[in-house]
């Protein structure tokens, strides 16, 4: 079966849609001015992945990608992107480095083809693990259940024991800021702070406005004031 | 398999490139997250590949433990960068290149 390589029609058309769909999605999450839009891309490019695992036989993990990163990534990443309101633009004009994006670029496209060189004919030798071997596509799933329970059990252990991790550092790092046992009003009042700053700098613009509104009353006023003089004095 | 491997590795290299090069060109803390996901599912699609070519299942277990690794570190990540944008709002990466608040 692997023997095959003549590429059948509809096989081709699949691949060429679904990798035109990730380069697409991959050069929107790069490109696009919106942090939301390059969340939007991600997803697109994921898609895409996932057409492409089904393709390779993959089909739990064609479901997995579509559940796990579409699903939960990019929503925490639109999450915190609206939560927070970062979708300003980034200045570009205050750049530490101006010769950084060309160099990147540079080195990427070298790095890109030096890759392309190495696909072209050098391949891994082949030794197998001691895993098993992919079978018919309607056993997939219970193929990679056996892998993992059996072969990666300790590995599938301390993945259990990293999720667990990455939740209780999760909820340390988001939680607010509090005093601590043995400090009294003052310090706790300065912790506070940055939420008093952070309000502040909510309510500023109610002020700002109060004061253009009142800016542009005054300006009215005058403008009013020699219009209504002239008016007198024309006639 | 009835496409040439060369062609998934060849897009697995491409979208890495396309990964690596927002990573660096941006300044966006949340865009060059969203590269190291790409980068991420560039990898997943050469593992994938080379498990169908060698007719081997732990290809795909290691892309299901790169899926796990890559949901913990988003988690991690984003409360990292929650943090950061409590503390000064608006921060490029640029501004953030020391680790002391």
């Amino acid at each position: 079966m692997t023997q095959v390589l003549a590429a059948t029609i509809p096989d081709a058309v699949t691949f060429v849609i679904a990798a035109a769909i990730c380069v697409l999605g991959a050069l929107g999450v790069v490109l696009a001015r919106n942090p939301v839009h390059s969340a939007l891309m991600l997803v697109m490019t994921l898609f895409g992945v996932a057409v492409l695992f089904v393709e390779e036989d993959a089909q739990f993990l064609a479901a997995v990608q579509v559940i796990v990163y579409a699903g939960a990534i990019v929503v925490l990443f639109l999450f915190v992107i609206m939560l927070l309101g970062v979708d300003q633009k980034e200045a570009i004009e205050r750049d530490p480095l101006p010769a950084q994006r060309p160099v990147a670029i540079v080195v990427g496209i070298l790095g890109l083809v030096e890759v392309l060189l190495l696909a072209r004919g050098r391949w891994p030798t082949g030794a197998r693990s001691v895993s098993g071997t992919i079978g018919s596509p309607a056993a997939n799933v219970g193929l990679i259940g056996r892998s993992i329970f059996t072969t990666y059990l300790l590995a599938f252990e301390v993945t259990s024991a990293l999720l667990v991790v990455a939740v209780v550092g999760a909820v340390v790092l988001a939680r607010r800021p509090r005093p601590a046992l043995g400090e009294s009003a003052p310090p706790s009042g300065a912790v506070v702070m940055p939420d008093d700053a952070g309000a502040a700098d909510g309510t500023e613009p109610d002020p700002a406005e109060a004061g253009t509104g009142e800016t542009v009353r005054a300006g009215r006023e005058q403008q009013s004031g020699p219009r209504a003089d002239s008016e007198v004095t024309a006639p | 398999m009835s496409i040439a491997a060369s062609w998934y590795l060849t897009l697995a290299a491409v979208l890495f490139t396309i990964g690596a090069i927002g990573l660096l060109i941006r300044r966006n803390v949340l865009v060059m997250f969203m590269c190291v996901e790409l980068m991420l599912n560039a990898a997943n699609l050469t593992f994938v590949t080379f498990a169908r070519r060698l007719n081997d299942i732990a290809g795909q277990t290691a892309v299901f433990f790169v899926l796990v690794v890559a949901a913990a570190e988003v988690v991690v990540g984003l409360g990292i960068i929650v943090s950061i944008y409590r503390r000064r709002p608006g921060a490029t990466a640029d501004d953030v290149h020391a680790m002391k608040g």
